[in-house]
């Protein structure tokens, strides 16, 4: 009889354990998808942003493009930057076949067939934006066409054929 | 002459360390300790010899030998002497010598330890080192080799190679890249390494964890021996995090210290695991619970401490920290695949050794506590780890890549991080076995009352009315207290019973109980931090705009005059441009900030270096964003006042003292807590 009864107060107990940890597993559940839901962010390509046309009005998007570097334009005062990015691939595979990111970003700025996306931005100027860095930025469509950037991310791989030059050999 | 030294020096390791995991694991198998020995006597060469590659690689970075493809990348004449030593680490072929180098150090640190009691753990540890070691040697061998040189064909087209290929002549460089002026700073010359020892000292734990497994001794011997490991470990993952925050703040100039980058977040899951790691230990050592999950717990950290050097390490995904790309991904997979999958075939053999001895029986004792603990930090880092995958995910769902930014993490995490500030005030006061909600209350319903009237009230009088930023005050207010609290009961107790003035009864309580209450000042820290974080996070407050030479722009309390700027080169190859900002609170003068912007002529980037006012009720962090021709005298300036923030600092000092203090060698015996839990676990079951 105490035996069974001790049998019983002990499955009860491991109960509470197993509720309460479903419970918190589900509160985690629910937290990570509502807020992914929430903040997801498209990552684009800027041919793809065409393709897509109106679908993707007022979402969140996040585009990467080559920076071309004679667009940039930058106003002090009022901190307005403007530049342009061109279609660079979005797959590490093509990226890798053109050469790797410093070669694809030179391709991307040198060809005039490429399409091409205005980026709008009000802030500081980044440090790293110059011709050919990859620029990732996010923020929204805008109904004229011109891409309303919240967020700058810039990279720069580095080229040392650029320093070759320099030798004496 | 020097990098063939240093590249032989890496071939000969590479060879040893293969030879010394198959020695290991004959002798360990066939119970040969001649063998054993052998392969330990193979570990301890690896230091040595991974020193002559890590000191030839530093000889060539220092004396400028840029025919070295890796020294042209990150030194340059006109550095100094320090980044030079330190560019061992600018780069990745640079970071993985580095690697393997503090690896060697722990591997042969742990060789040295008295092995008297634990001599079947020995080969299994040396296997899991060697092995480790062999990887990342292997990867600076055939991929990512520091030591390669630049040659010029005849045809004129340039080869990086370690040999000459036929024809070819040397390249002679007069002048390398220099280091990213980025990775220019005190923070982050220390920083890397801080991180990395955090993790190589991971593997220490998870080596021991393997070795019982393997041999079958799953008592908690693996977990008390490598205690303090795990500490150390830990203490150098949490050094490196907060540094490089301090890095970010800094530098980065975008007035923060945390951008849920996934390089960032590489760092900070294994920090996560480690963490719930150090706690849920204790439940095992204290009541012989838990067993399975504290193998789970190292094994996924080791996991996780590869995958962090593998993300920072290979460029997969898209991030500021992305200095090195290459195509080591692969490897990386593997070998994490191979190790996971081979822990976990380990862990299932052993699985019914492992069992609880005995059951968790009130869902408020402290070892359920530390369970929800557990549960939350677990939390924490799926979160971290959905976020960082989830790009990778939805291209292979929907062939359509999503990304999530830091409004994901901390809208996801916010609840998770207050849940654990909610424990922390807790479970302190919880006791082991038993406990009920009745004696709970009782314990803690006078720090709560304090707490809410300081925690809410200061708030609510200053005229905050934020209700996350007010949850947050009063949960930082409770911790505080409970804490206190405990200080205060404990000294009061050994005053009564040793008759001992108070604070040399404090004094010895701790001494006493290094890890409890080492682990109570940690809670300190992470107190002082979270006030950084929810000021920083809820209460800054930012502008723009530019203005002429004296005018003013204002925000908060703060007018900034803008009087003059200046423009030089210096000898150092930087063009300096350098403002001055005179600034006032609430009307009165309280001094100049310089914010400046750095041109580095070689690698023709500037670097923005902000004005920064330090006090304890904010900063005042000033940005010089761009400047007009002299004639005008104009500049553009962004202005942030972060509030609390140098609590975020203060804190992590905090933190890392009481890490110290519970790392900090023990004289007593490691064995009695465990003979004492088995006598009480006796007399219960009687």
């Amino acid at each position: 009889m105490e035996r069974t009864l001790a049998a019983e107060n002990q499955s009860t107990g491991r109960m509470k354990f197993i509720i309460g940890g479903l419970l918190i597993v589900a509160a985690i559940v629910y937290l990570i998808a509502s807020s992914t839901h929430a903040n997801a962010q498209y990552f684009l390509t800027v041919d793809e942003v065409y393709s897509k046309g109106a679908a993707i009005q007022n979402r969140d998007l996040r585009i990467s493009g080559a920076v071309i570097g004679d667009s940039i334009q930058y106003d002090p005062g009022t901190l307005n930057l403007t530049f342009t990015i061109a279609h660079i691939p979005g797959d590490n595979k093509d990226i890798e076949a053109q050469g790797g990111l410093a070669a694809a970003l030179h391709n991307a700025v040198v060809d005039p067939n490429r399409k091409t996306l205005v980026v709008l931005y009000n802030g500081p100027k980044p440090d790293l934006l110059r011709d050919e860095a990859q620029a990732i930025i996010t923020g929204k469509m805008g109904s004229d066409g011109v891409f309303q950037a919240d967020e700058l991310l810039l990279k720069c791989p580095t080229k040392y054929e650029e320093a070759m030059p320099d030798q004496a050999g | 002459m020097i990098a063939d030294l240093g590249f032989g020096a890496l071939v000969i390791t590479f060879v040893i360390s293969v030879y010394g995991a198959a020695a290991a694991i004959y002798g360990g198998i066939k119970a040969k300790p001649e063998w054993v020995e052998s392969a330990r006597l193979a570990m301890l060469l690896t230091f040595p010899l991974i020193s002559i590659a890590a000191l030839s690689l530093i000889y060539l970075l220092v004396n400028g030998h840029y025919e070295i493809e890796y020294v042209s990348s990150v030194t340059s004449n006109s550095m100094p002497y320090y980044l030079k030593v330190t560019a061992l680490w600018g780069g990745q072929a640079g970071s993985l010598v580095f690697w393997s180098w503090l690896m060697s150090a722990f591997a042969s640190a742990v060789t040295l330890r008295k092995w008297d009691r634990d001599r079947e753990f020995l080969p299994w540890v040396i296997v899991v080192s060697l092995i480790t070691l062999s990887f990342f040697v292997m990867l600076v061998l055939l991929f990512e080799n520091p030591f390669a040189r630049i040659w010029r064909m005849p045809s004129g087209q340039f080869i990086v190679a370690m040999l000459q290929p036929a024809g070819a002549t040397l390249a002679s460089m007069r002048d390398g890249q220099g280091l990213n002026p980025l990775l220019r700073h005190p923070g982050m010359i220390v920083h890397p390494p801080m991180l990395y020892l955090g993790f190589v000292a991971f593997v220490i734990p998870y080596a021991f964890a393997i070795a019982a497994l393997v041999t079958g001794r799953t008592d908690d011997r693996w977990i008390r021996i490598t205690r303090r490991w795990t500490l150390v470990a830990w203490l150098f993952l949490s050094l490196g995090l907060i540094m490089g925050g301090r890095w970010a703040y800094d530098v980065l100039g975008w007035g923060g210290y945390w951008g849920w980058d996934p390089v960032e977040i590489a760092a900070f899951m294994p920090w996560l695991t480690g963490t719930a790691f150090l706690h849920s230990v204790m439940i095992q050592e204290k009541r012989g619970l838990l067993k399975h999950w504290n193998m789970v717990l190292i094994i996924l950290t080791y996991s996780l401490v590869i995958f962090g050097t593998f993300l920072t390490r290979s460029g997969v995904l898209s991030s500021v920290h992305a200095f090195a790309q290459s195509a080591i991904g692969p490897m990386f997979f593997g070998f994490i695949g191979l190790t996971f999958s081979i822990s976990l075939y380990l862990l299932l053999q052993r699985w019914d050794s492992l069992k609880s001895e005995g059951e968790m029986t009130s869902l408020l004792s402290r070892e359920a506590l530390f369970l929800l603990n557990n549960l939350l930090f677990m939390g924490i880092l799926i979160v971290c780890f959905w976020g960082v995958i989830f790009p990778l995910v939805s291209e292979l769902v929907s062939n359509q890549k999503v990304t999530v930014g830091p409004p994901f993490y901390e809208r996801a995490t916010a609840p998770l991080f207050a849940g654990l500030l909610l424990l922390m005030g807790i479970a302190p006061l919880s006791a082991w076995r038993h406990s009920t909600a009745k004696t709970l209350g009782r314990a803690i319903w006078k720090p709560t009352i304090l707490a809410a009237l300081v925690g809410l009230g200061v708030p609510l009088a200053l005229g905050v009315r934020s209700w996350p930023s007010l949850v947050g005050f009063f949960l930082v207010a409770l911790v505080t207290f409970v804490t206190f609290y405990e200080f205060w009961r404990g000294m009061l107790a050994r005053h009564r019973t040793q008759k001992e003035s108070l604070p040399v009864a404090l004094l010895n309580m701790i001494a006493r109980n290094r890890r409890r209450y080492g682990g109570y000042i940690i809670h300190l820290g992470v107190v002082l931090m979270a006030m950084g974080i929810i000021g920083i996070e809820l209460f800054q407050q930012e502008t723009q705009g530019t203005i002429p030479a004296g005018g003013s722009i204002s925000l908060g309390n703060y007018t900034l005059t803008y009087k003059s700027l200046a423009s030089f080169d210096t000898a150092d190859g930087r063009n300096v441009a350098r403002a001055v900002v005179n600034v006032e609170k609430n009307g009165k003068p309280v001094g100049e900030l310089y914010p400046r912007r750095d041109f580095f002529f070689e690698s023709q980037q500037p670097m923005t270096i902000p004005g920064v006012r330090n006090t304890w009720e904010d900063d005042l962090y000033v940005i010089l964003v761009d400047w007009l021709p002299v004639s005008s005298q104009g500049a553009s300036f962004k202005v942030y006042v972060n509030p609390l923030v140098n609590w975020l600092w203060l804190g992590g000092f905090v933190f890392v003292l009481g890490t110290l203090v519970a790392a900090w060698p023990d004289k007593e015996s490691e064995l009695e807590p465990a003979r004492a839990r088995r006598r009480t676990a006796v007399t219960v079951e009687a």
